[in-house]
């Protein structure tokens, strides 16, 4: 099974000038390993927002990639945003569930991706159409290709192995987080 | 009311219109009807249809990110779906600009509208949110005018609640 550290390390490898948001538990931790870039803004709470805070920033910034790295829990508590990126679909959108079936931060509980539910076949049914199941090296290369190259709302939910790793935790002050994020983008 | 003073939602716009607001998100509702039209049919407002209010709070939070400003449209009954999303705002101290239609205050007919109707002020200020009234409606565009330049120059959360005597009372 895919390793979700090497998965988020290989899709921010060649991000561009894309700018990031991080879901809270686990993917903020994988974003920060994969190299604390002021172009980040790391969630450490607000569960089920970070889709529609990705979808908030691809409108207001229609010239930039916005990609959003979150976790299955995460995006479960969040599945209406699903149906409303699907309204407006920004073709500078993408958002990558990293999917391990468990919830990591209370104590590896299963989730509901582990017990069923399938949230690609969602994002597809609530009309993003270049909705993908990444569960492969070779799914995976074709992904960070697809979010390079392809312009149009893109959702992929990429099976990891539930393994823990390390916890590296980065900025969390939410001021500070939002403050050199705007700067990086040349804003007041 | 005199004729003029019914176009309220129309100055709530050009208030928002004036204050630069670029994406506005909302849940239907009857009250902000007028003003969910006029949003939906200017072409240089991202007008977002929400499924849950909590929504709204964090797409008002990444359109700030982004250097743009956002309002949210909602119903009083939608003020008790934002909450825990309100820490987002408060942690980072993002602007946040909410006009609310108020139910279950005012010749209302459904009850199930009365516990978040009289709770919501006292909800959002417990939850790090200014609010405003605007029941009046010669006054009501000064107040959301006041609310926006509150929310975005001082980086606040600033709700402006709307009468319910103010909107009138749904026909059943």
């Amino acid at each position: 099974m895919l390793d979700r550290r090497k998965t988020v390390k290989r899709l921010l490898a060649d991000r561009g000038d894309a700018l990031i948001i991080a879901g809270l538990g686990s993917p903020t931790y994988d974003v920060a390993a994969a190299g604390d870039d002021e172009r980040n803004f790391y969630l450490w709470g607000a569960m089920g927002g970070a889709a529609m805070m990705g979808l908030g920033l691809a409108l207001a910034r229609p010239e930039r990639r916005v990609l959003v790295v979150t976790g299955d829990g995460e995006m479960l508590m969040g599945l209406g945003a699903l149906a409303t990126i699907a309204v407006k679909r920004p073709p500078n959108l993408a958002v990558v569930v990293i999917d391990n079936g468990a919830f990591g931060e209370t104590g590896m509980q299963p989730s509901h991706t582990a017990q069923g539910a399938n949230l690609a076949a969602i994002a597809r049914g609530c009309g993003i159409a270049a909705s993908f199941e990444v569960e492969d090296e070779a799914a995976l290369g074709q992904l960070a290709v697809t979010l390079r190259e392809r312009r149009e709302t893109i959702f992929a939910n990429v099976r990891v192995a539930a393994t823990d790793h390390p916890r590296v935790l980065p900025l969390k002050d939410g001021v500070a987080l939002k403050q050199r994020f705007r700067r990086a983008l040349g804003i007041a | 009311m005199s004729e003029a003073a019914g176009d309220w939602p129309d100055r709530i716009f050009a208030a928002l219109k004036r204050g630069q607001v670029a994406t506005v998100g909302y849940v239907p509702d009857a009250g902000h009807a007028r003003l969910i039209s006029l949003c939906r049919t200017d072409d240089a407002i991202q007008d977002v249809i929400l499924t849950t209010e909590e929504e709204g709070v964090a797409l008002a939070a990444g359109a700030w990110l982004g250097g743009a400003r956002a309002a949210l449209l909602m119903q009083s009954s939608g003020v008790g779906n934002c909450i825990n999303m309100l820490t987002l705002t408060r942690n980072c101290r993002f602007p946040l600009l909410m006009l609310v239609t108020m139910r279950g205050e005012w010749e209302e007919f459904n009850p199930w509208q009365v516990p978040m109707g009289t709770t919501a002020e006292a909800v959002l200020k417990l939850a790090g949110v200014a609010v405003h009234r605007a029941d009046d409606a010669e006054t009501a565009a000064d107040t959301v005018a006041a609310a926006l330049d509150h929310a975005f120059n001082a980086e606040s959360a600033v709700a402006v609640l709307i009468g319910q005597r103010l909107i009138g009372a749904k026909r059943w």
